[in-house]
Order: structure tokens, then sequence, then C-alpha cells
């Protein structure tokens, strides 16, 4: 019994805060869409960040990725301060966006390039990353054709290797597999176990519950409130049902 | 720096990598002024017409001779009688009919007036006008030279003299014309188009969550389209110079820094549409109706704003193409200095100065 106790303690001690969100609210006009939530993310988790459709999840990660400005709350996000070094905090996390991020009309090469440029990398980092992305990849006989002639699974797979071409702290993800079949959804997934091993915390939207399953934890918003956050296994057993996709679908009656 | 070269040489493999951005920006400004030079003129050259020619004297027979030998006019037919006339007419063989009344040579003697009728097929208005003055011209040309010679007194000439562009050419007009809707189309379109394309394809987010600051992607995708604006300002300059003669007067620099700063103008214009829109389409509606049409029927450019209603000359103030045409005209075919068109400059300034920032509001605005 000691020992479990000592461990527990080692394993909160570790857990570092890697996003501290307060009271974040975002007003437009008369309509708030995000209301006063608070919530952390840990250092090398995956956070699930769900919602219906107008929940406000969109509007919130704006916050979070610095370019949109907070109407009042705060967020810390790698340690700073997202309404005033917001600068600073685009130079410690990678994006995807749910619409699929690179130019179609550069090659493979020439987004990494590019991409790699406006992060700030140098020449000699971009040559080596840009071989070693390839490599891991797989991607050899493509890597000087367009873009826009390979298959959406490997452009989402290349985007998110492009999002963290700069080593982010986090990687935020916007619905990243939508549109995806199965298998290279699975795929991708493990692209984001790996990383997530690595160390680098992902914070993702996704409408699949079954990929909310993966996550280590999981946010649900409903009405610009997050109305539970917890493992997927806790939340299964508060609202005494088997599947995410159930949790999601009590919340959002409970709320009608 | 190295950062905004990435992002210059990334909009250039766009540019070059697209088909129809290089052809609107190499093919067409050739094409344009290619067709406004050769094909769309004011001047006649070889017109047929037709001769009634009812007294057939030694006068009225050099008179035919004497239009017959320009080049302006071929006669196609002589008519014997007055009710052939609207047959040719109807078969479209020429465009006018002189009619020379009876005992031509007598009446000019005795009376010193003889009539000569020119009957012009209007179907094409401004055909049959041009046709009608030089015709008149032409008459006159000859009762002069004749006068001179018969040392007659009393005489009354007038004499017009036409300045800075002696021999009426309409490409004079046109080189202006062409090069200001090539550059605003260049710049303006391509541009907003440009902008809007990152934020359809979603791009734009990413740019937006990088450390690239937001004016430095809207400078880097500025960037290659003045330097393409000025090639292309460049290329109408040397044809129009080179193919239609057209002079340039005045001073080189004073042309090439009113011309960057119309691209410029133009440029601020094309980001303000890129904020009004989201989409490509409706950038390239906003910028074909919204400056293209403006830019070629109330600039001045083909329909002079002096003959417009009171309401569209005060709307064409605030075109900016309106100016800069006064400007390059101006300095191209009288060799105006600077301080002859600093207001017109000045106003180019303003224009520029209001676009730039009110796009610059309406991007935080829509950042927030």
């Amino acid at each position: 019994m000691v020992f479990e106790t000592l461990q527990v303690s080692i394993i909160i001690m570790n857990k570092e805060k890697i996003i501290q969100v307060e009271k974040l609210t975002k007003t437009f006009g008369n309509f708030t869409a995000v209301k006063g939530i608070t919530f952390d993310v840990y250092k090398g988790e995956i956070f699930g960040f769900l919602g219906a459709n107008g929940a406000g999840k969109t509007t919130a990660m704006k916050m979070l990725i610095g370019i949109s400005n907070p109407t009042s709350g705060k967020a810390i996000v790698a340690g700073l301060d997202v309404a005033t070094q917001s600068d600073l905090v685009k130079m410690n996390i990678g994006y995807m966006s749910q619409k699929f991020s690179l130019y179609d009309d550069l090659t493979v090469n020439e987004n990494i390039t590019f991409f790699g440029g406006i992060y700030g990398l140098s020449r000699k980092q971009i040559k080596e990353k840009s071989i070693q992305l390839v490599e891991e990849l797989e991607m050899q006989n493509v890597a000087n054709n367009l873009v826009g002639a390979l298959p959406l699974g490997w452009k989402q797979k290349l985007s998110f290797s492009v999002a963290l071409l700069h080593e982010p702290k986090i990687v935020f993800l916007d619905e990243p597999t939508g549109g995806v079949d199965p298998i290279t959804r699975r795929q991708f997934w493990e692209m984001i176990y790996t990383q997530a091993h690595k160390g680098t915390t992902i914070f993702v939207t996704t409408h699949y519950m079954d990929e909310a399953e993966y996550c280590d934890r999981v946010s649900i918003m409903v009405d610009g409130v997050i109305e539970a956050l917890d493992t997927p296994k806790n939340l299964k057993q508060q609202f005494k049902v088997n599947s995410m996709n159930d949790v999601f679908l009590k919340l959002a009656r409970n709320i009608e | 720096m190295k950062r905004f070269i990435g992002f210059v040489r990334k909009e250039f493999y766009h540019i070059f990598r697209d088909k129809r951005s290089m052809f609107i920006l190499f093919g067409m400004p050739i094409a344009q002024i290619m067709l406004f030079g050769f094909a769309i003129t004011n001047e006649i050259n070889n017109v047929k017409i037709a001769v009634l020619d009812k007294s057939k004297d030694t006068e009225t027979q050099k008179i035919i001779q004497k239009i017959s030998n320009s080049t302006y006019f071929d006669i196609e037919q002589e008519l014997s009688s007055e009710s052939q006339i609207e047959a040719v007419f109807k078969r479209g063989k020429v465009k006018a009919v002189l009619v020379f009344e009876n005992d031509f040579i007598k009446q000019l003697q005795t009376e010193k007036n003889a009539k000569v009728q020119v009957i012009t097929d209007a179907t094409d208005p401004n055909i049959a006008n041009t046709i009608s003055n030089y015709v008149t011209a032409m008459l006159q040309n000859y009762m002069q030279d004749k006068n001179k010679i018969n040392n007659q007194k009393h005489q009354i000439e007038t004499q017009t003299q036409l300045f800075y562009n002696p021999e009426l050419k309409s490409v004079f007009t046109f080189v202006p014309g062409v090069m200001t809707v090539i550059l605003m189309l260049v710049s303006a379109m391509m541009t907003s188009i440009s902008i809007t394309r990152e934020k359809e394809m979603g791009t734009m987010e990413v740019l937006l969550v990088s450390p690239i600051k937001p004016i430095q992607v809207i400078i880097g995708k500025v960037f290659p389209y003045i330097f393409l604006s000025i090639i292309n300002a460049a290329v109408i300059l040397l044809l129009g110079y080179f193919v239609f003669k057209m002079p340039i007067e005045g001073s080189l620099f004073l042309l090439a820094v009113e011309s960057v700063l119309f691209i410029i103008c133009a440029l601020s214009l094309g980001i303000l549409i890129s904020t009004l829109s989201n989409s490509q389409q409706t950038a390239m509606m906003i910028s074909l109706f919204g400056l293209m049409l403006p830019v070629i029927l109330l600039s001045g450019f083909i329909f002079p704003i002096s003959s417009m209603p009171l309401p569209l000359q005060i709307i064409s103030n605030i075109i900016p193409a309106k100016w800069f045409i006064i400007i390059i005209k101006a300095i191209m075919l009288k060799g105006a200095g600077f301080s002859i068109i600093w207001k017109e400059t000045l106003i180019l300034v303003g224009m520029t100065l209001l676009f730039i920032s009110v796009s610059i509001k309406k991007y935080k605005i829509r950042l927030e």
C-alpha cells in the first residue's frame, strides 16, 4: 500500500501542465461563444477536445493558438500567455487544420522547405529534416512530385509531419482525419501515438467517437461550456454507458 | 529576411505553375496592345466609295483624281444615275457616294459656289462621320490650292494645327489606356485572387498560426506582383514606342515613378478586395465589375469624360485610373514635368493611403 501511494504521487509530479486555461471567454457582440471554460492539459498527453458543431470548440482553439484574442479570462500555453505573447506561443506550437493545409502546386520537398523557412529553420536543418521526413513517410519516390497529385491519406500524414517540423511542444490538430478512410485513420493515429511518446502534447478535435477512445483524456463542450472532462474510461463509468458515442449523445440530450 | 525570400519564392512557384495566371500576366498585355493598336482604330484607310458625276467636266475630273489618289479612298464604281445610289448601298459595296451637281464648273466659275453631295452609309455612324469629315477636308484643301494659283483676294483661310498628336493617331490614346487597364488587372485582380486562394484553401489559417506576421504575409504576396507589373509596364511602353511610334516626350524617370505609384495604388485596392471576399470567385467578380468596367468606361480611356453626363463626370473622379491616364498622357505626349501633374499625383497618393488604411482596419477586425 505504501509503495502504491508513492508511485501515484510520482506520476502526479510528472504531470507538468503545458496548457492552463482559466475562465476563458469569447464574446461576439451579444453572443458568447465560449463561456468561461477552465481546464488543464498535461505534457505528453493526447487531449481530445470534443463538441458538436457550434459548441464553441473552434473558437476556444483559435484563442489557444494565438489567432484570436480572449474577451476575458486567461490561457497559458507552453508557459506563455496567449493574450500578450502570442508571437512566442506560435513558435512553440504546431497546427494542422481540418482543411488540408499544404500547397497543392508545390512539390513535397518545396512544401517542407517553405514551412521550415517560415518557422525560421536554417537551410541545413531543413535539408536534414526533409531527408529524414521523406524517409519516415516512405515518400522517396514522390518527393519531387506536386502534393496535389498525392492521395488524401498521404497528404494528411505529410501535413502532420510538416506541422512537427520545428519540433513544437504542442500540436493542435483540428479534425485531422475528416474524409479519410479507416485504414489511413488508423495509421494516422499510430503516428499521433508515436509523437506523444516522444513527449509532444497532442491537442485534437474530432467528430469520430471511436477516436475519442484513443485519447488519454477527453473534454466535451456543449453550448460554450465544458460539460465533462475525464479519461474515456471514467466518463463511460460516470454516465453508465459502454461507448464514448453514448456519452456524447447523453450529454447532448441532457442539454436539450 | 530569409523567411521573406522563401515566401516570395513560393509565390513565384504559384504564378509560374498556373497557366491562367501566366496568360493573364504575359499573354494579355501583348494581345491587348496589338488588338487596340491594329484592329480598333478611328482612322480610315482604303474606304470604298462610288461617284456620280453629272457634270463630267475638267474640274470634277481633277477632284475625283485627287480623291482616288489618296490612301483614304478607293473609287469602286462610277454611277450614271441617282437611282443607282440606293442599290450600291444595299449591296454594301461602298460606304459613301459623292454626287457632283450638273454644270459644276459653270457654277463654280460664275456663282463661285458649286455643290458636292456626300451621301454616307450611317449604319456605322462613326465611320460615316469620319468619311464626311475627310471628304470635306479634301475639298477645302483643293479649293485653297486653286485659289492660291488664281491669286484670289479676300479669301479667308482657316488653318488648323493639331498639337501633340498632329496625325490624330488613335494609338496615342490606346497605349496609355491599355497600360492602365493591364496594370489594374494584374495588380488588383491577381493579388486579390492570390490572397483569397490562400483563404479558400485553408493555408491562410496555417500561415496565421505560424510566427510569420500578417503584414509579412501580405507584403510577401504583393511583392511578386509589383515586380511583374513593372515588367508589364515596360513591355507595353516598348511596344508602344517601337511598334506604334508612340513618343515619350517627358522624363522616363518620372514616368517610371508615377507608374510604380499607380501599381501600388492598384495593389492596395487588390488587398482591400481580398479582405472583403472569402472566395476566389467573389474576388474575381468584384475586380471585374467593380474595377475593370469603371476603368474601361469611366476613366476617359475610350469615352471622353467631358462629354459624359454630369453625375458620371463626378463619379469618374473616384477612379484612380482616370488620374493615371491624365498623368501618363501629359508625360508622354506633352513632355510635362512634375510641376504640372503634382495635383493628380497627390490624388493618387491619397487614394493609396486610404485603401491601405481601410484594408489594415478590415484585416484586424477579421483577425478578432
